[in-house]
């Protein structure tokens, strides 16, 4: 990271700090708009989220490392989220999958090189009757097809 | 996005914004709890609690500052009705949280919100603004001198073990949410330490009613132990999948003719963490004394291979576990490890035996409610389709 954003970066978790607190219980809504923001929160973020908030960095990390929506690796501007549960399983999840790799030329897991797009599985995301489902930022996709998958990626893109 | 909705008798009733609050401080705390008593509600989580309870002994508490947490952290596989309630019925749910706040003494009330609903943020603040205009929230609501309660909206960050209340209390508290040991129950030392009552959407949501309309009124649906109604999220292999309000007591094969489910082999009661029961298991009614739920009903007909869906529930608990207590973060490796045996061909009955003992083991052993669950599905799975997936032939399967 150049200094220069070393400094943008402390300057904006200063700005997070002012609006919800100093507090323990504000570490999680900071880190929250971080990852909004920058897409993964960077080891530089979360050693200064932990000296304004006054904690150790290992307890930071620790909170980071263990909500499956906070990242400590770069992801694409765009990540994509395929509901992997049973229901959405069984309405046609892998035909989507597949068409979405292919598309974009990466395997799940995976960013595009030109950082666009992060393709990931997640956990049920509470559109069962109307799978599959697709999460893209906060955006959610019901009843996703194939051809239907490819249409919305052309969209965000 | 679609709407699939059927309404019954009881939660989906005509309710208007503020009746219930307006009905509320008309009367006295011990009044209300008194009625809410009288219905008989329990939690609608799963867990079952009954609520009046959970808030007499928050309302006893001698503490300046108590909180009311709304458990939106629908995580549970095959759960979507919280997302149907907060969309369509934020009235409810929000005056609920408010007639809580009254009745138990608390100023503030956070709603937990699973950050897979993320996009349903903004309509929620909206809400809660109109409602602040209306003097429904704030200082001195409609007018009762003291009565001041505001209630903040957090997310959640994908964590399905935040819908364990203890959990969801330390993510709030800016910790991994790893469930504490209880006692202490968070009925005396919940978040920030305070007491806390921690509800589930739907719980709330039934308040503004039973205020309204009377404990007895509530009683009078669904059984003698569990009274009212519940939503049932319904998916998987039907005409019409969606969420359905239905009294308890319903039988499952009355709500499998009703959503137009054919050819049904097993219904999974209660989502992976559920138990999945075969056609000879269908005459059962969904209620807490007999198939007891938070909701997820998800329906798997004839062409389904059990042995499938049972791996796709382990792995979903492999990746779920918190990976605090030793029961459930190795138990269900374990578990998943044995699905993958068995989908191989290459196992022993005498080793799979052992695994179902493993997973009573997790029942008991594992610190909090969803690692005790997590091997429900694996024993009921292999007991009741054994048929299916061992096929006799010395252990392994002869087809």
């Amino acid at each position: 990271m150049l200094v220069l954003e070393k400094n943008a970066m402390t300057e904006e978790i200063e700005l997070l700090v002012d609006k919800y607190g100093k507090g323990r219980s504000s570490l999680l809504p900071i880190l929250q708009d971080i990852q909004r923001k920058h897409k993964y929160i960077p080891d530089f973020a979360q050693q200064e989220v932990a000296r304004l908030l006054d904690i150790h960095p290992v307890e930071v990390f620790s909170v980071v490392s263990f909500y499956s929506f906070l990242n400590t690796q770069p992801k694409g501007r765009n990540i994509v989220r395929l509901c992997q549960t049973i229901t959405c399983d069984m309405a046609g999840k892998t035909a989507v999958a597949r068409a979405l790799e292919r598309e974009l030329g990466i395997k799940f897991g995976e960013t595009t090189k030109d950082n666009k797009f992060t393709l990931e599985f997640v956990n049920c995301l509470g559109m069962c009757d109307q799978g599959p489902a697709v999460l893209i930022n906060e955006r959610v996709y019901p009843k996703v097809t194939p051809e239907k998958a490819v249409q919305i990626l052309n969209e965000v893109k | 996005m679609e709407k699939d909705i059927r309404k019954g008798a009881v939660l989906f009733s005509e309710y208007n914004r503020g009746e219930g609050i307006k009905k509320a401080i008309a009367n006295s705390r011990e009044d209300i709890l008194f009625e809410i008593r009288e219905s008989k509600l329990k939690g609608r989580g799963g867990a079952g609690f009954p609520t009046a309870t959970k808030w007499m002994m928050v309302a006893a508490a001698n503490s300046e500052e108590k909180y009311i947490i709304c458990n939106a952290d629908e995580g549970e596989p095959g759960t979507f009705k919280d997302r149907v309630l907060l969309l369509e019925y934020p009235q409810l749910v929000f005056d609920g949280m408010v007639i809580a706040g009254y009745v138990i003494g608390a100023k503030k009330g956070i709603i937990y919100l699973r950050g897979e609903y993320e996009y349903m943020k903004k309509s929620l603040e909206d809400y809660l603004e109109a409602m602040k205009k209306d003097n429904l929230l704030g200082k001195d609501i409609l007018g009762k001198k003291g009565l001041n309660f505001e209630i903040e909206i957090r997310m959640g960050s994908g964590a399905y073990v935040c819908g364990e209340e203890t959990a969801l209390i330390e993510s709030l508290e800016g910790n991994r949410g790893e469930a504490r040991n209880r006692p202490p129950f968070p009925v005396t030392t919940g978040y920030l330490g305070k007491p806390t009552t921690v509800n589930n959407v739907e719980t709330l949501a039934s308040i503004p009613h039973i205020v309204n309309k009377g404990g007895e009124w509530f009683k009078k649906h669904g059984t003698d132990k569990s009274t009212g109604s519940k939503l049932f999220s319904v998916s998987g292999d039907c005409e019409k999948p969606g969420v359905y309000e239905l009294l308890w007591g319903t039988k499952i094969s009355e709500l499998l003719d009703l959503v137009g489910a054919k050819n049904t082999k097993a219904v999974q009661v209660g989502g992976a963490s559920g138990n999945c029961l075969p056609k000879s298991q269908f005459e059962r009614t969904l209620a807490y004394e007999d198939a007891a739920t938070g909701g997820s009903i998800m329906i798997f007909n004839e062409s389904r291979n059990m042995l499938h869906v049972l791996k796709n529930f382990m792995e979903f608990f492999v990746e779920e576990s918190c990976g605090q207590c030793t029961p459930c973060r190795i138990g269900n490796v374990k578990l998943l490890e044995g699905v993958k045996m068995i989908e191989k061909k290459d196992f022993t009955f005498a080793y799979i035996n052992q695994l179902k003992d493993l997973g009573r083991t997790m029942q008991v052993a594992s610190k909090c409610g969803l690692g005790q669950s997590s091997p429900n599905s694996f024993i009921s799975i292999l007991e009741n389709f054994k048929e299916e997936i061992f096929n006799g032939n010395g252990g392994h399967n002869g087809k």
